[in-house]
């Protein structure tokens, strides 16, 4: 069933981040990986601040060569001064060059992990999470938090985090040295990143602007085509190309200049940064020479008089400086997507998961020598209900048969738009009960009570004399098998397919329920077999096909009680006929609930009851309501339309 | 294929061209700047005067801003031709789709057609403007900085020489080892986003049989397989940067060393301090550009698989063509089937229409019965031309159907579609597809005959009602009756329902074949049904089975005669009415 209630208020999609959850990813990472990150961590800083010191030692070169010329020393004298300190550089380089290359080794090793890491953690939550959750959030919503988000993320971890952290190092060691050379021009150089910073934000932000419009005219855009390229067929058996055509072109267009826009600013802005930081090493290269003739004083912490020696190294921390204040502007837009998608992957993880307090469990149990049922841990064909009783701190055990029955039962998907009305009604043991009612009356929902989908509003459900709510969930579950009309079969082999209703099914057991239900004939003529590759919710098969897959699925686990919930609704008639062999064989000798559109599937139950709008207003076998010409056989004489 | 793709330049040509000769501008403004310092610099050490100072400073300023506005200006052209070039290629994608066949449709498939028309007309735009902004930006800057390199620090440039294929190499083993390997975890990433795909949609199942815990093994196992093989790339990756380091690092000792000795040596005649520091930012230019070459090519190795895709549907030629001056009248509403044999192009090793012989005359209603995948669309579908026959003749109106011009037969000939759609718009809206002149009255007209209008009425806002898209906010019988009140707007000489009413609940289904019957006699009605009730009064009924007409009569005769028929009879009245 594809309904979708919107439980939860449509909350638009958060665009930026809250507080804290650049924290929490850095938590995150070292959670999972505490000594690599750190010793990355270490790594970087390493990196970064070697990275940063050359300048110095290039400083400490050229005063030995400006030295020699003025006293017209000759190289052979000096050399072993040059040798000397580029020896030393080398070393930090080879230092920093080593930690570099540990640091993105590691990188590799955490990004991936910690990615790994969230998706399982999302997929572990998501799995845990009610069908409330489902009904609210679309597929295509879900599946972009695997998708975009964690892609973003992974730009943000691995590119983004580390690039600003080598910058952030970089810019604060370079201004250290930068005060070493001269206070002076240290200003300057602050002045102009000041300059920077402001047509960062300026432009970066209409930038910004510009690209959230054009993603919401790409996602329109997309929209549109996906629905022509989905309707291609009605297009062309209406001549309508020419004005699918003219429809297209102003949204293209549309499209085009958003793209435009956007592109343009993010384009700019590196050229407007680069020339900024051209236009510094000129404003230096100036301020350097009126200090150098005017011989004006230093000021700095080396008191290094202001020469040559000073003014050349300069230049290059000026430069490397910009270079590093331009790289962190690019990452301004991935650093704010990145947070964006990290704080939804965090808002799927934290959401609240299915609550189950039951306590009655589902064991496997045999009967003693007194008659009396007590549990055994081997497999006997006979199950029991546990049921522990705190007060008294006794146990006792309920045979399980299959009784149903729902008491004055009341639900609402939304708060105030209730959905069942006072329903009762019983399924004995081996009965057969049908819904019957237009879309919309609650046939689904009532089959969505019993496995505790949803929790009732008011009321009471027993199974086998045991209030449901007190069933631990799982064994409540796997007490009903379920035949759904989406077949939802999943990637893998036919007989893997099978064995999904009962995991520790042998090869036997598997194809022994696939005879019963008459899949058998059809999956030995399969190009493999039961060992034929599904893809694809099982593209490659035909509805009826899949369908029987499906009823020998829920035939392996053998449940006392069945849910076949429009199971052959997609089918036709013919088809059905050889479905519905399998649907009598799996139907015997277990209480089943039938929910069916075609009133065929539903003639031979024990008792049909007509839903409408939520509330049971007919019931009795078919022959009774015919008897009574109301709802049902206004209905089964096709007076009235099933919409 | 390149050339097929450039092709869609077309107005944006001119700033396609434009755009490299400003970055080329602007590469050179920036290779002179360094060029220029180093000029300063050097003058301000041998005691020049302010005057020459102040020259300087102005020159260079000039040429900084003059760089700006070249890289402004280049990233604004750049801008408009990747979006020009975006938009173009999306048109003639979207356009040739819609000049497509039914048959070039299925060879595609709809998903796959969305994504061309857009993840991959995005991948191949972004190739585009890499190319045209950034692969001529950097080799352009490798060898204008290399000149630059040369000039000023002479046999010192030498170094160049060695480091770059150095790095170059380097960067390519990395690309080369790492490309496959990239290629074929992707695969695997999709695979487990289809994973996670299939347990959303299949989450009613997964709790049913509790399998929760199978699927978060299940899923663990596969994204730990595509952890380690991500990690195995990125490790390689990882080699990048630290090359790309000790490259420059050994420029930079090496300069400083040989650079100093040059200096000490010549007394600062033939090399000085201040071109010291120019050549090393030279080095910077030349290796990063060298880098971002690297990148550029893994990017168009990326995209390349997109364009192929874009111009694959480019290339496609259209399997049905209208003919030249073809016949736009169809004399009357006869449909003739002549010795037809249909197979699906593919590798189908079954025919899906057998030898077909089957004649309507003008104004006759036909039912078309049988089981799925009795081909009892495929045959309809020739009629309008929607595919053409293998073998024999198709005639409407005693004239072969390739013979008129398309558009007249398609609206000669309506068909309502099996899987029908009605597009986002109001309902008028979608009702004008049948006729974008009609009146309001010949609208409520068309609604009336399909048996529309009640409920359309009952909206609050009438035929003004908006239809969400894939027609979500209206039930499937109302669904279907929009579509058959569409196609009559045609005025068809042939109207073809193929299981149109299959929703409609049979009171109503037989007042729309009763307004049919009574307002537009004399158009040929085709209806296939899977109901018997639905083709019972029709002039004769079609039985189809496996391909073959397995037989043609009354409900009469076929009640009498045919065992298929009787079949499907009895099962529908001995259950009742088949209400789905």
């Amino acid at each position: 069933m594809s309904k979708k209630h919107s439980v939860y208020p449509d909350v638009p999609k958060r665009e930026k981040a809250r507080k804290g959850t650049i924290w929490r990813v850095i938590k995150t990472i070292f959670k999972g990986y505490p000594v690599g990150a750190s010793v990355a961590l270490v790594c970087v800083i390493i990196n970064a601040v070697v990275a940063a010191t050359p300048a110095i030692y290039i400083q400490k070169v050229i005063a030995i060569v400006e030295e020699a010329i003025t006293n017209k020393s000759a190289w052979d004298d000096v050399k072993g001064n040059v040798f000397l300190t580029i020896g030393i550089l080398a070393a930090t380089y080879v230092v920093s060059v080593l930690s570099s290359f540990a640091f993105y080794r590691l990188m590799a090793v955490i990004t991936q992990g910690t990615l790994k890491n969230l998706r399982c953690e999302m997929f572990a939550k998501m799995e845990t999470y009610p069908l409330r959750f489902f009904d609210s959030n679309s597929d295509g919503d879900i599946m972009s938090h695997y998708t975009n988000d964690v892609d973003t993320l992974r730009e943000l971890i691995s590119e983004c985090l580390p690039q600003i952290m080598i910058s952030g190092i970089i810019v604060s060691t370079l201004i250290g040295v930068m005060l070493y050379f001269s206070l002076w021009m240290t200003l300057v150089v602050i002045g102009s990143v000041v300059v920077m910073f402001l047509v960062t934000r300026k432009v970066g932000g209409m930038s910004a602007k510009h690209f959230m419009r054009q993603r919401k005219t790409i996602g329109k855009a997309e929209g549109f085509m996906e629905e022509m390229m989905h309707g291609q067929k009605v297009v062309k058996v209406f001549c309508h190309e020419d004005a699918a055509k003219a429809d297209f072109d102003k949204i293209n267009e549309e499209l085009f200049k958003d793209t435009e826009r956007a592109n343009s600013y993010g384009n700019v802005l590196a050229p407007i940064l680069n020339n900024i930081g051209n236009v510094l090493y000129v404003v230096l290269a100036f301020v350097s020479g009126v200090f150098l003739i005017t011989h004006a004083k230093n000021v700095s912490f080396s008191g290094l008089a202001f020469d040559i020696s000073v003014a050349v190294p300069f230049l290059n921390i000026a430069k490397q400086f910009a270079g590093n204040i331009n790289r962190v502007s690019n990452q301004v837009t991935a650093v704010v997507m990145g947070l964006a998608g990290a704080d939804r992957i965090f808002e799927l993880i934290d959401q609240e998961p299915e609550q189950d307090s039951g306590y009655v469990t589902l064991v496997n149990a045999k009967v003693d020598e007194k008659g009396e049922l007590t549990e055994t841990s081997e497999h006997t064909g006979i199950w029991a209900w546990k049921h522990p009783h705190s007060a008294e701190s006794t146990v006792t055990y309920e045979r399980l048969m299959g009784d149903v029955r729902l008491f004055n039962v009341d639900f609402e998907y939304v708060e105030g738009k209730p959905v069942l009305h006072d329903i009762s009604l019983y399924a004995k043991p081996g009965q057969k009960v049908a819904f019957v009612g237009a879309t919309g009356a609650g046939k689904t929902t009532i089959t969505n009570l019993l496995n505790r989908f949803y929790d009732i509003a008011d009321g009471k459900i027993r199974y086998d004399g045991i209030n449901i709510n007190k069933i631990k969930k799982s064994d409540l579950r796997r007490s009903l098998g379920i035949v759904l009309q989406d077949t939802n079969l999943f990637t893998g082999t036919v007989l893997e397919n099978i064995r999904y209703g009962k995991l520790d099914a042998t090869d036997e057991e598997c194809i022994e329920a696939a005879k019963l239900t008459g899949a058998d004939e059809f999956i030995e003529r399969l190009p493999d077999g039961y060992n034929t590759w599904i893809t694809g919710g099982g593209a490659s098969l035909s509805q009826g096909q899949r369908q029987l897959i499906s009823i020998a699925r829920a035939a392996v686990a053998n449940p006392p009680v069945m849910i076949l919930d429009e199971a052959t609704s997609s089918i036709d008639t013919r088809t059905e006929a050889i479905v519905q062999r399998g649907m009598d064989a799996l139907m015997k000798g277990r209480t089943v609930f039938v929910i069916a559109h075609r009133l065929s599937t539903v003639k031979n139950a024990n008792v049909i009851i007509v839903l409408d709008h939520g509330r049971s207003i007919e019931r009795g076998s078919h022959d009774e309501l015919i008897a009574m010409k109301g709802q049902y056989y206004s209905l089964y004489t096709g007076a009235f339309e099933l919409e | 294929m390149f050339r097929k793709l450039l092709k869609c330049l077309r107005e944006y040509k001119k700033v396609s061209i434009l755009t490299p000769v400003f970055v080329g501008f602007e590469v050179v403004l920036e290779c002179i700047i360094p060029f220029l310092t180093a000029e300063l610099v050097g003058q301000i050490e041998k005691g020049c005067g302010m005057d020459v100072i102040v020259k300087y400073s102005i020159i260079l300023l000039v040429m900084a801003l003059a760089s700006l506005a070249f890289g402004a200006v280049a990233g604004r052209t750049c801008a408009i031709a990747t979006a020009g070039f975006a938009k173009n290629l999306r048109k003639d994608i979207f356009y040739r789709v819609q000049d497509f066949s039914f048959e070039n449709i299925d060879k595609f498939s709809t998903s796959s057609l969305v994504t061309r028309l857009t993840t991959d007309v995005q991948f191949a735009s972004m190739a585009f403007s890499l190319i045209i902004r950034v692969a001529v930006r950097s080799p352009f800057m490798l060898i204008f900085a290399f000149v630059m390199a040369f000039t000023m620090g002479g046999n010192l440039a030498w170094v160049f020489a060695v480091v770059v294929p150095f790095l170059g190499v380097g960067l390519f083993a990395i690309i080369k080892i790492v490309m496959p390997i990239f290629k074929k975890v992707f695969k695997k990433y999709d695979a487990l986003n289809e994973s996670v795909q299939e347990n959303v949609k299949a989450i009613r199942v997964v709790k049913s049989f509790v399998r929760e815990d199978y699927e978060q093994k299940k899923f663990e196992k596969a994204s730990e397989d595509v952890r380690a093989d991500f990690t195995r790339a990125e490790r390689i990756l990882a080699f990048n940067n630290p090359l790309m380091q000790v490259c420059l690092h050994i420029n930079m000792i090496f300069v400083m060393t040989a650079g100093s000795a040059v200096v000490v040596n010549s007394m600062g005649a033939q090399l000085q301090v201040a071109q010291l520091s120019a050549l090393l930012t030279y080095s910077f230019m030349i290796l990063n550009s060298l880098m971002m070459i690297s990148m550029i090519f893994v990017m168009i190795t990326i995209s390349i698989e997109s364009c192929r895709r874009c111009v694959e549907v480019l290339d496609e030629e259209s399997t049905i063509i209208s003919p030249e001056n073809g016949a736009k009248e169809i004399k009357d509403g006869s449909v003739d089937f002549n010795d037809v044999t249909f197979r699906y192009p593919g590798n189908n090793k079954v025919d899906a229409l057998d030898h077909i012989d089957l004649h309507i005359p003008s104004g006759a209603t036909v039912g078309i019965i049988g089981s799925t995948g009795s081909s009892k669309t495929t045959l309809i579908q020739l009629i309008c031309r929607l595919y053409d026959a293998t073998s024999g003749d198709v005639k409407v109106g005693g004239r072969n159907v390739k013979e008129y011009d398309l558009e007249s037969l398609r609206t000669g000939v309506a068909v309502v579609l099996q899987k029908n759609i009605l597009f986002s718009g109001t309902i008028k809206e979608n009702l004008r597809w049948g006729d974008p002149d009609a009146t309001d009255e010949e609208l409520e007209e068309a609604a009336r005959l399909a048996c529309a209008d009640e409920f359309i009425n009952q909206f609050p806002e009438g035929y003004d009602t908006y239809i969400e898209q894939g027609g979500v906010n209206v039930s499937g019988g109302q669904k279907q009756r929009i579509c058959i009140a569409r196609a009559l707007l045609k005025k068809p000489a042939i109207l073809i329902l193929d299981d149109s009413t299959s929703a409609v609940d049979t009171r109503t289904d037989a007042k729309i074949r009763k307004a049919m019957r009574e307002y537009i006699p004399s158009t040929t009605k085709i209806i296939i049904a899977q109901r018997t009730a639905s083709v019972e009064d029709a002039d004769f009924i079609v039985v189809m089975d496996g391909g073959r007409i397995n037989a043609v009569g009354s409900h009469k005769e076929l009640m009498q005669t045919n065992e298929i028929y009787r079949d499907i009879y009895i099962s529908q009245n001995k259950a009742g009415a088949d209400d789905e």
